[in-house]
């Protein structure tokens, strides 16, 4: 039976590229892959320890207008010394495609924990951002974002 | 095939020994996320800078992994301690395998 009559594969016929036209519309739309649960699964990735709120600010707008390009300023409260710095930083948001935003590592060298960067939001969502200290501790602050026009499509 | 990347750096004309220095880098970058579609329908494929590496004097200051949420043209503000007069050399990687390498020179003064 490994044959089957050419007629069991019909060309794309109307119907069938109708069809595709709608999963197409269907996939288009469909803007959030993350969910709180995947981003609650990557920040379990990151963390050994579960995060205390606090230490972390983390400055974006309630309202983002334009999702394409939100401000964010971060600021870990660290002497950033050799005994006693900021390790990493990630950036989480749980109603983009994809709940990842950007990690970063330090070093002493840094002398101040702080950075600024433009992310985008597809979405109105929720937007983490975690530090891990050289003691082995996290530290959690959370923020909620409204979004007026999102950010992925752009 | 990797394009030139057009990095801007800000950065004092002149720093004290021990003081922190507030950097801001911007370049351009479509950070195509591979979420946005052409005019035909068909998604256009994922192309970003992935990591952005920092380096001060030969010595690791940060070092960034960049998702596609990232905007486009990034811009970046970070700080660092003003040890010597030294290079800030910043690497990217891009999706496509290219790397591209600058260095701009932090005068300290006394």
């Amino acid at each position: 039976m490994r044959t089957r009559p050419c007629r069991d594969y019909p060309g794309p016929s109307l119907s069938r590229r109708a069809a595709l036209a709608g999963i197409a519309v269907a996939l288009s739309t469909r803007v959030a892959d993350a969910t709180p649960e995947t981003a609650r699964r990557l920040l379990q990735g990151f963390t050994s320890t579960t995060p205390r709120q606090g230490r972390v600010s983390l400055r974006i707008p309630e309202i983002a207008e334009d999702g394409t390009q939100v401000p964010v300023t971060i600021v870990v409260e660290s002497p950033m010394s050799g005994a006693d710095h900021v390790r990493a930083l990630h950036v989480l948001a749980d109603g983009n495609p994809n709940p990842g935003v950007v990690s970063f590592a330090f070093t002493p060298l840094a002398g101040r924990c702080e950075v600024q960067f433009r992310m985008r939001l597809a979405q109105s969502q929720r937007v983490s951002a975690l530090a891990e200290m050289s003691d082995g501790s996290f530290w959690i602050t959370t923020r909620d974002v409204t979004v007026t026009i999102g950010g992925c499509k752009g | 095939m990797a394009e030139d990347l057009r990095t801007r750096i800000r950065l004092p004309p002149s720093v004290k020994r021990g003081e922190l220095v507030e950097i801001r880098v911007l370049v351009q970058h479509a950070m195509e996320s591979g979420q946005r579609r052409d005019a035909s329908g068909a998604i256009v494929p994922r192309k970003i800078l992935n990591r952005l590496a920092i380096r001060y004097g030969g010595q690791d200051v940060l070092a960034a992994r960049l998702e596609p949420a990232m905007a486009a043209n990034p811009l970046f503000t970070f700080f660092l301690r003003a040890e010597a007069t030294g290079m800030i050399e910043l690497t990217w990687t891009d999706d496509d395998g290219s790397i591209q390498r600058s260095e701009h020179k932090l005068t300290v003064a006394g």
